[in-house]
């Protein structure tokens, strides 16, 4: 994008800080031809670069299951369910490019381990159980996160998320759903049921991030609105929301310490094993290399197809000019 | 309105699911994410008029789950491996140039298929735009995506004799249909500056063709992926 | 840009008879034809539209947020511009 600049420099940066800041406190939108600190830019790149991530590694431990849904119905639910997620990874990069940085750039250090994306992609689909388990806690966990930032203070960002939020609605709620079916269907089905949710409930719990008093980017990141809840806020939210929900699937989650506590109205659970998360983190989690080599070599792969299209639209441009270049002469 | 034979459905409703799934395939390695929304679009498109056209047969996921290989009437076309990019726009041209003229002419008609074609005909003139683009793009792209369209082109060639046999219980002018799409397929190639193959078409083993239910070898692997977890839990539902 | 970037287009999307083309997003595409397509599978597959515009980005030209002032202010106190600027006695109707 070009833009007519007038007189530039005629106010300092001071003045500008003020009126970001008001802009901020008056919880209006920032919006990409701003001024923005420099700080603010990169935080927000690197948090919607790292959405933008998980939105495509994603896409692998369901669409590990794509050709081996055992119903018609269930298959064509999976497909619009991964193809969502495409949909949003360009959604998000689409507002990342808004600060300056190219998807491509994105992609790279993707590629290259030098952006992250959720810990909880790194864990493996093993049974047809964990796709239920998938949508209903790690989508459960990922709306619980984003529906705050779709008041985000960064306009392109909080419009992503808004799109975002309406179209994952049905991703939980399929979740639930087949999980329903299979805790009210045979024994077999039902144990498979239970065995997902056992191995996925305490890897979401890890999806809001480290305790509070551990998150290095938490203050900052709520004084600029670019997060509005910190990490144990809407972790104990998830809890009170899935415990009714797990008790009506007829599943249990595997925390022996969870209980009810009167006095805080809320639900308390067991430790976290935080050194599991760190782990998985460095990258010794089950799937951490098998995910980014699968998105590597899917697009290593796909190298000579986006460079055939273009090859093609410059050879029609060059072709456009010259047919005019005829017509003047 | 008379009623639609069930093989005529069985065909053109296997050829729909089989090729979905070979699509399904390309979840999450696409060559670009643009491209993950257009042949998942594609492959859900495909499974949509898979299902309504086994539902007028029987049960959709046991037709689906429960056949045998000898009983698929598919192409064998559509169940052949997804292979590369061009491999698959290839095949995705030589499929929805067949499908839209069968559709454009089954709409037309005044039997049970007739509606089903008119709705189903305008996703596939949709799934005919994005393979003739790509077509486009790759062979008249650069040296290397040439030469692996040409590849492709080649390859699935021999698969399209098939495409022609008449389907029975439908009123189609077969002879027709396939010189609009040799025509068309012609035409298309000569704008992307690809050759039009010259191989037989078909094969010499006489057993017959996906129609009579003779298939090739990856697809026995395909319904083993596709199947097994349907028939792991027998009456089980999902 | 290396042959393998692919532009950025702005997507502008019209979502039933009677409204204007909005905002949508952005995508890459090699081309404007393509960048239809991928518009039409990325932006409207919940059938969100009926019309799209692709425009390359680099083809738009913005103002610029400082000159707000200059701009835009000129048209903020000229109230008379909204119905809201006109007292209308109550009870009368269709106005």
């Amino acid at each position: 994008m070009t833009t007519m600049t007038p007189d530039a420099g005629t106010q300092d940066e001071a003045a500008h800080e003020a009126r970001f800041n008001a802009t901020v406190a008056a919880d209006e939108r920032i919006e990409p031809r701003d001024w923005m600190p420099d700080a603010y830019r990169a935080s927000l790149v690197r948090q919607i670069a790292q959405h933008a991530h998980s939105e495509i590694i994603g896409m692998q431990p369901e669409a590990n299951w794509i050709t081996r849904a055992p119903s018609l119905r269930r298959k064509a639910i999976l497909i619009a369910k991964v193809q969502d997620e495409a949909g949003h990874g360009l959604y998000l990069y689409s507002a990342a490019e808004t600060l300056g940085t190219g998807r491509d750039e994105l992609l790279d250090r993707l590629h290259t381990g030098r952006q992250r994306y959720s810990s909880i992609f790194n864990y493996p689909t093993l049974t047809w159980a964990d796709v239920g388990a998938v949508g209903w806690l790690v989508d459960g966990a990922a709306i619980t996160n984003q529906v705050p930032l779709c008041r985000c203070s960064y306009g392109p960002y909080a419009r992503a998320m808004v799109r975002i939020c309406k179209e994952e609605s049905f991703h939980q709620r399929q979740g639930y759903e087949l999980l329903l079916a299979l805790s009210q269907g045979t024994e077999a089905q039902h144990a498979m049921a239970q065995d997902a949710v056992n191995r996925w409930w305490w890897p979401s719990l890890m999806m809001f991030g480290p305790p509070d008093d551990e998150s290095g980017h938490s203050t900052q990141s709520m004084a600029w609105r670019i997060k509005r809840h910190s990490n144990d806020e809407l972790r104990q939210r998830f809890v009170d929301i899935c415990v009714p929900q797990a008790k009506s699937l007829g599943l249990t989650l595997p925390d022996p310490d969870l209980s009810w506590d009167e006095e805080r109205e809320h639900h308390t659970f067991g430790p976290i094993d935080w050194e599991e998360f760190r782990e998985v983190l460095r990258g010794n989690g089950p799937c951490n290399e098998q995910r980014i080599s699968q998105r590597r070599t899917a697009h290593e792969e796909g190298a000579w197809v986006r460079e055939a299209a273009a090859e093609y639209a410059a050879k029609q441009v060059q072709q456009q000019r010259h047919t005019r270049e005829e017509d003047i002469a | 309105m008379s009623p639609l034979p069930a093989s005529a459905a069985l065909a053109l409703g296997d050829d729909a699911l089989v090729l979905s799934h070979r699509l399904g395939e390309w979840a999450g390695y696409a060559p670009v994410l643009e491209e993950e929304l257009a042949l998942a679009n594609i492959s859900l498109d495909l499974l949509g008029q898979a299902r309504i056209l086994l539902s007028l047969v029987g049960d959709e996921d046991e037709l689906a789950y429960l056949r045998e290989e000898r009983a698929f009437r598919n192409l064998q076309l559509v169940e052949q491996p997804r292979g590369d990019f061009a491999h698959t726009i290839a095949r995705q041209l030589y499929f929805s140039s067949y499908q839209r003229l069968l559709y454009e002419e089954l709409a037309r008609g005044d039997d049970a298929l007739a509606e089903l074609a008119s709705k189903a005909v305008k996703e596939v003139a949709y799934h005919r735009d994005h393979a003739e683009h790509w077509t486009l793009r790759l062979g008249d792209g650069t040296a290397e995506s040439h030469q692996r369209m040409q590849q492709g082109l080649n390859a699935l060639w021999r698969y399209t004799d098939e495409v022609f046999e008449p389907i029975e219980g439908l009123s189609v002018d077969w002879p027709t249909l396939r010189e609009r799409w040799t025509e068309q397929i012609a035409h298309v190639l000569q704008q992307a500056t690809l050759t039009m193959p010259s191989g037989p078409q078909g094969d010499a083993w006489t057993a017959g063709g996906g129609r009579q239910g003779v298939h090739t070898e990856p697809f026995g692997r395909m319904l083993a992926e596709m199947q097994h977890l349907h028939r792991s839990h027998p009456g089980a539902a999902w | 840009m290396s042959t393998t970037d692919w532009p950025l287009w702005e997507v502008f999307v019209r979502s039933r008879r009677g409204l204007s083309h909005t905002h949508a997003g952005s995508l890459h595409a090699p081309d404007a034809a393509m960048a239809l397509r991928n518009a039409r599978d990325l932006y409207t597959r919940r059938s969100e539209g009926i019309s799209i515009w692709v425009v390359p980005s680099t083809e738009i030209t913005a103002s610029s947020p400082d000159e707000k002032d200059s701009f835009f202010d000129p048209a903020a106190d000229k109230p008379y511009r909204h119905p809201t600027f006109y007292e209308i006695p109550e009870g009368v109707r269709h106005l």
